[in-house]
Formats: structure tokens, sequence, C-alpha cells
């Protein structure tokens, strides 16, 4: 049975169904107890599991993502809620240095079978250091899986991919996403971490979105139709490992590629997907520059125009993606 | 009848220190900030500013009380919840209401909005988003200080739920063993968003926690604008003359929700009903009139004068001018020197 969530009660449903397959699942995070997070995700599920699995801890980010490290090595699966991806970058240490890395360091001879979820991007009016996409950073980092799910149905799926993991994994899941609602089975169902998802097929043009670009994109796309010409949208889903192959396999198709993220555009993420095509045999295939479409150079501002102005937006991408087909720049 | 210029001999030193014209505008204070926030309020619930914000109504003792002994060049760092540091520390209303609009004649050229708000030519470093990240900033202000030879201080507000990150133990420690001119201001308002101090600290007070870098520390009625400034205006000597850091810890109470999402499930209406009851501005209120420095038609005037700047704020950052938005990369570096 199927019906309609929200991203954010998809993201609860996957919690809930994690926690009572396996009691070394617990929550941990700031305000996810009686506030049900900042961002109303885990609800109410600490009258459900009792305040033992659904910890509010103290505004300790740093020692959260250590302690959850802990609790890893020892048995436990903790799946960590950070209030805003943003403060990621607080408990960097424990991530990249302790939890990505130790398993490696001790010859593989640990797992470090964590979760942490982080509320990303902007459009909520929040400024500078609340809005921000970090999602490239941790993609950077060997001993990381990064996931970016675009929709209810796969965050739910990937969600409890990630828990299952005996790795760590970053889920990054944009803040505007989590009223938006879409068909989700019932039952526990796994999405794989690791391959993309052809959101849209067409044969003019590859667009690779993650996260609430895919939306955007689909968009866009369905502007450009009217006009004749037809995008393939892929939802990259995962950042970490990434899933070259079905965006080879578009780009032969299609002969253009244009990759749409909120990510600060320098070194981001549409960096690497150039850089594979270029690198492979789709290369030859391709009849027009790559084309990025990223967040500006700088940080998220506060003013709701100057905000909007600093990521991509749906008529940016028409205009990108027909510039990109038709040969004009 | 004439009030007086300062109080009776028998009046705590607070009110013998300053004169009435300086308490008379510290409670001028209190009403901006006050109305300041409801003004902020009132423009959200009417779609006038979007974003969020974290508004101090209860604490205008603690902004005030602490920023009463500084002047212009020392510096603070404020936090999320700042709008009252930024009034104390001397900012204008009005041009705050403009960054709230997000206008170009904002303290940040509508760059930063409620959580960033900061008037920099009066010493404040900023508004801060990060909890606790201005502690660190603060007492690296106050190694410049040092290193300069100046005698300012630096003052770093921060909450209870501030004191449970690294950067506050590790700020603390810095500061004390470099015996740098800093003020921490803790404004325990009891809760770090919706958990309690009883359910993230395993001491009572804040305060408790300075001996451990061998730190002197006073805990205040944060409420009381005496209580608040008699122990600031020691420390801040204290720190001026080189005696290195104190901590004060403002026991106090936010009666708004945390920000605007806030449905206030962690703490009960009597609790609020009850800290609403010891309002700071009434409070401060009857003991100048008590102590013949103000009459009552005057705190009456400073009200309804408060409130109209307010009003004229809010006119004026309405019809502030917007940000062009090809202008979005303005500002991230300092232009090339010549
Ligand atoms: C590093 C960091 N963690 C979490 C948050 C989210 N947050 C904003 S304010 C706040 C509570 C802060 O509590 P406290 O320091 O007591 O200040 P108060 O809000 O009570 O004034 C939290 C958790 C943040 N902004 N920064
Ligand atoms: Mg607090």
């Amino acid at each position: 049975m199927s019906r309609e969530l929200t991203y954010a009660q998809a993201i609860q449903e996957a919690l809930a169904q994690a926690m009572e397959a396996d009691p070394n699942v617990f929550l941990m995070g700031e305000d996810i107890g009686v506030y049900g997070g900042a961002f109303q995700v885990t609800g109410d599920l600490v009258h459900r599991f009792g305040e033992d699995r659904v910890m509010d801890a103290p505004i300790s980010e740093l020692g959260q993502a250590g302690v959850a490290v802990g609790a890893a090595l020892a048995g436990c699966k903790p799946v960590l809620e950070f209030q805003f991806s943003d403060f990621a970058t607080l408990a960097m240490e424990q991530i990249v240095n302790q939890a990505a890395k130790l398993r490696f360091m001790l010859g593989g001879k640990v797992n470090v079978p964590l979760v942490m979820r982080f509320p990303a991007g902007s459009g909520t009016g929040a400024a500078a250091q609340h809005s921000q996409s970090i999602d490239a950073w941790l993609a950077h980092v060997p001993g990381l899986k990064v996931i970016q799910p675009s929709t209810p149905h796969d965050m739910k799926g990937m969600l409890l991919a990630a828990i299952d993991d005996p790795d760590p994994v970053m889920v990054f899941e944009h803040k505007l996403l989590y009223k938006t609602k879409g068909e989700v089975p019932e039952e526990a169902y796994r999405v794989p971490i690791g391959k993309a998802h052809v959101a849209r097929n067409g044969k003019h043009v590859t667009v690779v979105a993650t996260s609430i670009m895919v939306h955007k994109s689909l968009e866009a796309a369905e502007t450009l139709a009217a006009e004749g010409i037809d995008v393939e949208v892929i939802d990259l889903r995962t950042l970490r490992p990434m899933d070259t192959a079905t965006i080879i396999e578009s780009v032969k198709k299609t002969s253009r590629l244009a990759c749409v993220y909120e990510g600060v555009k320098t070194l981001g993420i549409g960096a690497e997907i150039s850089a594979r095509i270029a690198e492979s045999e789709a290369f030859d295939y391709l009849d027009a520059p790559i084309l990025r479409l990223g967040g500006a150079e700088s940080p998220i501002p506060y003013n709701p125009q100057l905000e909007k102005a600093a990521v991509p937006q749906v008529p940016g991408i028409i205009e990108g993606l027909r510039n990109l087909v038709t040969g004009r720049t | 009848m004439k009030t007086p210029k300062t109080a009776k001999a028998n009046a705590r030193p607070f009110y013998q220190k300053h004169s009435a014209a300086e308490l008379k505008e510290a409670l001028r204070k209190m009403y901006l900030i006050r109305r300041f926030e409801e003004g902020a309020e009132e423009a959200y619930m009417r779609g006038l500013i979007h974003g969020t914000m974290h508004l101090s109504i209860g604490q205008e003792a603690s902004a005030v009380g602490s920023t009463m002994a500084l002047r212009n060049t020392d510096y603070i760092t404020s936090t999320h919840r700042g709008h009252g540091h930024c009034i104390g520390k001397g900012a204008d209303p009005k041009l705050m209401f403009a960054e709230f609009f997000g206008k170009e004649e904002g303290y940040c050229r509508g760059r930063g909005g409620s959580m960033h708000i900061a008037d920099v030519a009066t010493g404040n470093l900023g508004a801060n988003g990060i909890v606790g990240g201005g502690l660190p900033i603060a007492v690296g202000a106050a190694l410049a200080i040092k290193k300069q030879k100046r005698d300012d201080v630096a003052m770093c507000f921060f909450g209870d739920g501030a004191s449970n990150e690294g950067a506050f133990h590790e700020a603390l420690n810095m500061a004390s063993v470099w015996k740098l001119p800093v003020v921490f201001v803790c404004e325990n308002n009891k809760y770090g968003m919706s958990v309690s101090t009883e359910r993230s600290m395993s001491v009572k007070n804040v305060a408790d926690r300075a001996p451990a870098y061998g730190m002197p520390a006073v805990i205040v009625d944060g409420n009381s604008i005496a209580d608040v400034a008699e122990a600031i205006e020691a420390a801040t000597e204290h720190a001026r003359k080189g005696g290195g850091p104190t901590l004060v810890e403002c026991k106090t109470y936010r009666t708004r929700g945390h920000s605007r999402s806030d449905r206030n499930r962690y703490r009960t209406k009597e609790e609020i009903e009850d800290w609403k009851a010891r309002d700071p501005i009434p409070h401060f209120e009857a003991e100048l009139i008590a102590h013949g420095l103000a009459s009552a038609d005057e705190v009456t005037a400073i009200r309804v004068a408060a409130e109209a700047e307010i009003a004229a704020g809010i006119e004026f950052a309405r019809l502030g001018t917007d940000p062009d938005p090809t202008e979005v990369t303005r500002d991230v570096y300092s232009p090339e020197a010549a």
C-alpha cells in the first residue's frame, strides 16, 4: 500500500521503522524530543520511543558527532540530526578525521555504521550561516557516503538503506523539500545508495541535478518541451559513490550536458560530473561545451531577492538549457 | 516637582553612581528594545519581513545593564538574540529595521537580517548565527586591545546553551591564561531552545564552570538592571586595569518563544506567567520613582517617545532601497588595493 506523505513524514516513517526493527538504532540531536525537531521531522517520535532513543543533546555538535562515532564503533546505529547543515562545520573533526577514516586506519577491522542528517539549502530567509549547501565538501572525503534524495519516496528508501549501511552516510535534506508531497509505500523498502535515477527521458540535453534542483530542472524541462526542446533530467541522488555510468549513457544519447546544483558553482559537484564526462568515452559525443549552473560565489544573502539570485532558479535554467541546445550563448 | 540628580545616600550604588539623566537613558533603551522587538514581531505577522527572529523580550535589563558600562571604543560580540545588545551599545533602531526589511540602508545593507544586525561603528563586532561563535572572537578582540596597550574591554554575550559548546571552554581558558580584558556575560534564560539547563548541564549555574578556568564569576538577577550593572561595572573596571576576565551570569527569561516556530511544548504557561510578573521594565521604573529619580509622567513620556521612534523606524525601513539583485557577490572580498 502506498499513500501520499510529505518529505518530512517520509523521513519520520523511515526513522520509526528502523527503530522498530532494530533496538540498536537511536536518534540524537538538538531539540528532536518534545520540540519535535527544528523542522518537525522527528515530531512525536519521542512519545513513541522514549527519551532514551530520541535523545535531546546539549548544544555540542563536535561532541555529538564524536558520541555517534563511538556508539557506532561499539555496536549501536546512531542517527544524528544536525539542526542545520551549516553546523557540520563545528563537527568536521569527528566527521572527517574520525568517522570517515577509522575503518581504513584500523585496517578494516572496524566499521562506523552511523547516519548524519543535514537540513540544508537556502530559501527560508535564514541568511549566510543557516542556508549553505555544503554537500560537496563532505563528498570530497573518502570514507563517507553522501546522499541527497529529492522525493519523499527516495528519501524513505535511501534513509533506510543508509541506516542499514555499515559505513557513515551523510544525508542532505533541502529545507524547502520538507513540505513537498509524494507517493510513499507503507512497508520498509530500500532505494540503493549509489544509483542515479532518470527522472525524465529526453533526447536533446542531459541535465544532472541534485536535490531541489531536480524539481526546478523538471519544471524548466516542461517549458522547454513546448518549444520542442526535449530535456533528460537525471536525479543524481548520491554524490559519493557517484553513478557515472548512468550519466555517460545519457550524454552519449543527448550529446549535451548541464549540471544544476545549489552549492557554490566553483569546485562544486558540477566540476566533478563534468570531469568524469570529459574523462569518459562520452566526451567524443559532446556537441557543445558543458554547462554548469550552480550557486553564486558568495554566502547566501538575507534579502529575499538577493537570496533568490544567489542560487539557480527556473528562468535561468530554462535560458541556460535553451542556449545550450540552440547553440546561442 | 523637580527630580534630584542622583539618589539619596541610602540607595544602592547603582542609583548613587549614575545621574538621573543616565538612568532615564537606560530606561529609554530598555523601552526601545522592547518596542523594537514587538514592532519586528508585528511586521513579521503582517508579512512585511521574512526569515525568522529571536526575541529577547524579558531580557532587556541584562542587555542595557551590561552595555551601560561600555564606551564606544569597547567591543561587544553578540548572539542570535542580539537586538538588545545592539541597541544597548548605541545602534539606531531605524537602521536596524532597515536591515530587518532587507534594505540597503540597513546596518548590513540587507545582507545579514535579524540574526546579524550589528552597528560596527559602535563597537559591535556582530550578532551571530552560530551558537558560541562569538566567544573566541571576543577573546581575540581583547588580545588585540592588550597588544595595543588600550584600556578598552571586549564584552562577550552568550546564552546558557552556548556554554555547552567547545568554543566556550576554549575561549574561557585562553582569556584566563592570557589575562585578557574580557567580560563574559551569560544571559541564562533557562533554556537553549527547548532544552532546559537541568537537562543539558550537570552543574546548576554557568558561573560554576568559571573556576575550572581560574576565572572569577558572579551570579546576578538578570531582571534587575541595578544588579546587572553593578556586577558588570566591577568586572569591566577589573578588566580595564589589567585584572583579566570575569564571567557574569544574568539569570533571566525570554517570555517569547525561541523563534517564530516555537510552540512552547517544553515549559508551562505558569512558568511563563511567573516570569512575566518579573518584567524588568516596570521593576526599574518603580525603583526610579521610589528613589525620586524620575516622575511617573517622565516615565510615560519616555515610553511614548520610544513608541514614536519605533513607528518612525518601521516607516523609514519600509520606504528603504532594495538591493540590486545583480550585486550578489559584492563585499565577499575587500576591493583590490590600489
Ligand atoms: C552551532 C549552533 N548550533 C545550534 C544552533 C541552533 N540554535 C540557535 S539558538 C539555539 C539555542 C541557544 O541557546 P542559548 O545559548 O541558551 O541562547 P538563547 O537562545 O536561550 O538566547 C540553538 C540550538 C545554532 N544556531 N548554532
Ligand atoms: Mg538560553
